[in-house]
């Protein structure tokens, strides 16, 4: 502890915090806007808080007032950080410096670039403890290769001669949270610091920022949009939303007995009614032994990959970064030809390549996106992108197309009043659901969801989830539906592929894929998924260790 | 240095003599692309039988193309550049001191005009969006947009007509002292110097922008690092690949200016050599100048992307 | 819709002094005191009420040389940038779309065209050419493509990789709907602010190339021409010479406002890309 101060007590008291930013929109004269509306919050000595919210709710603008940082021109201007006893928004610039990195230390989102790639990690880790004078160098160093340690980094002794580009993403989140902690501040402010990482990766730096927490009884602020992850790590959780508290209360509470509606949406984001159908007798789409590559056959992909899908029913391909889940896509729609076996759709074999295919075959299979912003034109109005694929497909024109564009715009929940306008003009999920109706303007047989909620915040998510399904009973087609978030999966398929490094490790039907006994890998996978429950961690930690000591 | 940065370094620079060489045709092809004769061409149609017989046998004009292109590249790669047309004599020895009169001037410029940038790139990143950026900004685009000839001869007419400090015409002879040579070649230094002035500061202020935009300078600021500490300790190490890639390119770009400039102040160096012969069509000297040039420019933009892998840290510790 | 109140001051004055410049091009015998090779008074005279700007090297109206010599800068201006948009345009779109060698082969020949300076291979190409309008016209015009090439490549390769373009080719649609309606649209801030720039470099290069006696030939003159025709007059302190090199800072300095201004303006519109 800074300064030998009592282990109990208040360490943070913000007061009416009011923060604003002047915005320069184009054409128009400058304005400013408030981010955070007189948001309070005391963070006791020793305890996490956690901050949750929707993109836009202001939690890391609240997170690094903490520092008296504002990121791009953002300025507070209103009420009090007390850090210690004191109000450290009279410090002025010097108070600030003195603080930041002795006091209160931050672990961003994406340690990767959040490390520079010209020094040693080593030499990044005790800079701030040496620019304080807390500790010499060769007690920060000490110090240093313990928190490694304690981290389970792999070589502590000598991960810190590497560069950063010489090590890992889950490492480097790990390496960063040393770093904030070898200054031995009073409070650390974690920024979405699992978020960019693999599900399987997410969990061990889960842990062990959790421990970490504990042994040196340092303060934390955590900040991200994920509810099951910061119920693992918080004692408290504050729910905020357009830069307002919502609701605030111990972690038990917030979770089991959420007293506002918006926190009661964002606990049961994943609970979707959907009756698991059973496959049926012949498939609609075949995919046989596809081998792919890039690279002109240097870098294998897919390895081998059968999979089928039923007339109206859900896929559901699950994998991590680099298991082949999209280049299974790109496989299917002729994007990259496969170097061995056939996509077969309706008894007939698909071309290889995208020119070998028919208009009648491209009409069947559909596509949705993950980011909707570059999957629409910006130049053209939602009428013509949705419009596009009637007039291509079947010679709809004028008020003939116009009616339809309509009654999709209905279908999808948006009003009529939309055909005008630019995608630029829409929300996120806005965009994803013109996106939806441009695939269901071809009257597809199956549609290829990639990724498509990864991009969206839960709550939206879990809108275009609910369209998706309701949809489907409509207009009977079929999905194959791409993610990495296992959650997503159990709320849709109808049935499962987990992809391992480019191949299938485990199919079936969604019950028979998500019952024991498991593989190695699809257990991995699944114990690795954020459960809304408190001490979830402990148990799937300790859960994943006995089976390690058993193998 | 490990083996990855010698393979590419190695990689560029083999690349680079491809380069040359087919620069090398190009330039060749370039005095060959007129339809018809040459050698009427450069006589014009006043021009006896004779004459043309023997200009066509003084060019080679008897040989196909590729044989009279192998015989150049021979010379020059032996240091024979051939004679001049218009004067009959041996270009290389002409081109010697010429060379060296050049890369006089062209050094001096760089050495005002490279601390100068850096500093007024620096300042303008300092004072980011405040008045000093946005006069130095406004300043170097009206600079963009001035013709070489506007600032030599705005220089010719303060500096040697109104004051008479400088020499207008800078001649250089044998036997100067250093300091009587940098005081002829001041006004064509000062010129070039401010030719490449501007964009080399504009260049070197997106470069560092670009660094201070980076999460690792945030991460610094986070550390409770100063100002300067964030940019000495953090900004620069990662900036310092980029700006020589700057510093190299507008280098490059002296090579062009040089030439006008030359013209301006009558100064006795390449430019100036390339630009009478051209206006004699003296096809010899034309080719074997233009290929120095182009050389001096090619080796310089190899030098800039060396620089470059040389200071990247993710090639210099391969994992 | 445009509002002459938004549009910014600087670009205000660049689109003044630009329509001023070109008006005069246009009108350059109704508005011209004096014939253009006219000999109306004594070598070099100073500025009078008879002659605004003096008279030049040979005793003609320099206010008429002036404004005959914008007609020829910015004729030979424009058709270069013209020739050199056009050509470096569809070749590096098609470039982008169509890949594969044709791609390879346009992209490795411009890089050995841009690996000399534009000014040596000019003087070099120059060196054997006949010295007329068209020439020089055509050797601008090429020199100048490389450069546009590269940029309207980079942008449709950008654009070529977006989602909603490989959304246009899953559907099936051709290269003329993908050239046309899905990239060329996105492709057009960009594009037109390099029309500004690679017309600014036409007129630069131009007036080098005048000034260094290849360009122009007399009687007619450019600006840069002129700057040559009396550049010997700077030693005796007569600035005859700086008036048609100031016309050119002028100019360049115009359009440069008005195309930062248009790029600002075209990026910023509904849909506008970022």
């Amino acid at each position: 502890m800074a300064d030998g101060k009592a282990k109990s007590g208040l360490l943070l008291d913000i007061r009416n915090l009011r923060i604003e930013a002047t915005v320069y929109p184009p054409g128009e004269a400058p304005k400013t806007i408030t981010l955070v509306h007189d948001v309070s919050l005391t963070l006791e000595k020793g305890k996490v808080l956690g901050l949750i919210g929707e993109s836009g709710a202001g939690k890391s603008t609240i997170g690094l007032s903490s520092m008296g940082y504002g990121r791009g021109g953002v300025r507070i201007t209103g009420g009090e950080v007390i850090l210690n006893g004191r109000d450290i928004l009279k410090g002025g610039k010097e108070g600030f410096r003195k603080l930041r990195g002795r006091e209160v230390c931050y672990v961003a989102q994406s340690a990767a670039a959040a490390f520079n790639p010209a020094h040693r990690l080593m030499d990044q880790v005790v800079e701030a403890s040496l620019l304080h004078g807390t500790a010499t160098r060769a007690e920060a160093e000490k110090r240093a290769v313990a928190l490694f340690r304690k981290l389970s980094l792999p070589n502590p002794e000598t991960i810190g001669e590497r560069f950063p580009h010489q090590v890992s993403g889950g490492q480097l989140q790990r390496v960063m949270t040393a770093m904030a902690l070898c200054s031995e501040p009073d409070l650390i402010v974690f920024d979405e610091p699992t978020t960019a990482l693999d599900v399987t990766t997410q969990i061990d730096v889960l842990a062990a920022i959790k421990d970490a927490i504990r042994d040196t009884h340092v303060a934390a602020l955590y900040i991200t949009h994920d509810l099951a992850v910061v119920a693992q790590v918080s004692d408290e959780i504050m729910v905020l939303r357009h830069g307002r508290l919502v609701e605030w209360g111990g972690t038990r509470q917030i979770i089991k007995e959420p007293r506002q509606e918006y926190t009661n949406a964002l606990v049961s984001v994943h609970e979707i009614e959907h009756k698991e159908q059973q496959p049926g007798t012949t498939p609609m789409l075949s995919v046989k032994n596809v081998t792919a590559a890039y690279g002109g056959g240097h870098v294998k992909v897919l390895k081998n990959v059968s999979v089928d899908i039923f007339p109206g029913q859900t896929l559901a391909v699950v994998g991590e970064s680099g298991s082949g889940k999209s280049t299974l896509a790109r496989a299917i729609t002729g994007l990259l030809p496969p170097e061995q076996g056939s996509v077969v759709f309706d008894g007939r074999t698909l071309g290889n390549k995208l020119s070998d295919r028919p208009k009648e075959d491209l009409q069947q299979l559909q596509m949705i996106y993950q980011m909707a912003d570059v999957a629409m034109n910006p130049r053209q109005t939602v009428g013509t992108i949705i419009g596009r694929p009637l007039e291509f497909y079947f010679g709809m024109k004028g008020r003939e197309r116009d009616k339809r564009v309509n009654e999709l715009l209905d279908e999808i929940e948006m009003g009529k009043g939309f055909i005008d306008r630019y995608p630029a003009e829409l929300s996120g999920g806005q965009k994803q659901r013109v996106c939806i109706a441009r695939s269901l303007a071809a009257k597809p047989k199956l549609i290829i969801c990639d990724e498509v909620t990864s991009a969206l915040d839960p709550l939206v998510a879990n809108g275009i989830l609910k369209l998706l399904l309701n949809l489907q009973q409509v207009e009977k087609v079929a999905y194959l539906f791409i993610t990495h978030d296992l959650a997503t999966v159990k709320s849709i398929a109808d049935s499962i592929a987990v992809m391992y490094r480019g191949e299938v490790v485990r199919y079936g039907s969604k019950s028979k894929v998500l019952t024991p006994p498991f593989d190695a890998y699809t257990d991995l996978l699944l114990s690795s998924v954020p459960e809304m429950e408190i001490g979830w961690l402990e148990k799937a930690i300790a859960g994943r260790r006995m089976e390690s000591a058993g193998n | 240095m490990s083996s990855p940065i010698v393979k590419l370094v190695a990689q560029r620079i083999a690349l680079g003599i491809l380069l040359l060489l087919a620069v090398s045709v190009l330039i060749f092809a370039g005095t060959q692309i007129l339809p018809g004769d040459v050698a009427q061409a450069i006589l014009g149609q006043s021009a006896t039988p004779e004459s043309l017989a023997n200009l066509r046998e003084q060019l080679g004009l008897n040989q196909p193309a590729y044989i009279r292109y192998f015989h150049w590249l021979g010379g020059v790669l032996t240091g024979d550049l051939g004679t001049a047309m218009s004067s009959g004599q041996d270009i290389a020895t002409s081109i010697k001191e010429r060379l060296w009169n050049t890369l006089f001037l062209a050094f001096w410029a760089a050495i005002v005009a490279i601390p100068l940038a850096i500093t007024l790139g620096l300042i303008a990143v300092r004072y980011r969006n405040g008045w000093v950026d946005k006069l130095i900004s406004g300043v170097a685009l009206a600079s963009t947009s001035f013709p070489e000839f506007f600032i030599g001869y705005l220089l010719v007419f303060y500096f040697a007509v109104e004051h008479q400090w400088f020499p207008a015409i800078s001649t250089v002879y044998e036997g100067m002292s250093l300091g009587e040579r940098l005081q002829a070649i001041a006004l064509p230094a000062a010129a070039l110097t401010l030719v490449v002035l501007a964009h080399m500061m504009r260049m070197t202020r997106a470069a560092i922008l670009n660094v201070m935009q980076s999460a690792y300078v945030e991460t610094a600021e986070l550390k409770g690092l100063s100002a300067f500490a964030v940019i000495r300790k953090h900004a620069f190490p990662n900036a310092i690949a980029p700006i020589i890639n700057v510093v190299m390119l507008n280098l490059a770009y002296l090579v062009v200016g040089v030439v006008v400039v030359e013209v301006i102040f009558v100064y006795p160096g390449m430019g100036q050599y390339l630009v009478d012969h051209v206006t004699k069509r003296d096809v010899p000297v034309v080719q074997a100048v233009g290929l120095i040039f182009a050389a001096v420019y090619i080796s310089l933009n190899i030098i800039a992307d060396i620089a470059a892998i040389v200071a990247n840290p993710r090639l210099r510790h391969p994992k | 819709m445009l509002d002459i109140r938004r549009i910014p001051i600087a670009a205000l004055i660049g689109l003044v002094l630009t329509t001023l410049f070109v008006l005069m091009a246009v009108f350059a015998p109704l508005i011209a005191p004096h014939g253009n090779a006219e000999i109306v008074g004594d070598v070099w005279e100073p500025m009078s009420a008879a002659h605004w700007l003096g008279t030049d090297n040979l005793g003609r109206d320099l206010l008429s040389r002036m404004i005959y010599g914008a007609r020829i800068t910015l004729f030979i201006a424009v058709l270069a940038t013209a020739l050199s948009f056009s050509l470096g345009a569809i070749l590096g779109f098609s470039a982008a779309v169509f890949g594969g060698w044709y791609d390879t082969l346009l992209s490795r020949l411009v890089d050995l065209l841009m690996s000399i300076p534009t000014l040596i291979m000019g003087l070099v190409v120059l060196s054997v050419l006949p010295s007329n309008l068209i020439t020089l016209i055509l050797v601008m015009g090429i020199l100048d493509s490389t450069r546009v090439y590269r940029l309207s490549r980079a942008v449709a390769v950008d654009i070529n990789v977006m989602d909603y373009v490989e959304a246009a080719k899953l559907r099936g649609e051709g290269s003329g709907w993908i050239i046309f309606r899905e990239i060329l649209p996105n492709a057009l801030s960009p594009l037109v602010s390099e029309l500004g720039l690679r017309f600014i470099y036409a007129v630069l290069f131009l007036s080098t190339l005048s000034f260094l006696g290849l360009g122009v030939q007399p009687p007619d003159a450019d600006w840069g021409g002129m700057v040559k025709e009396n550049k010997d007059g700077i030693v005796f302190g007569i600035p005859a010479a700086l008036i048609p090199a100031a016309a050119i800072a002028a100019l360049a300095i115009s359009v440069n406002l008005v195309a930062d201004w248009v790029l600002n303006r075209t990026t910023s519109l509904k849909g506008g890309r970022g």
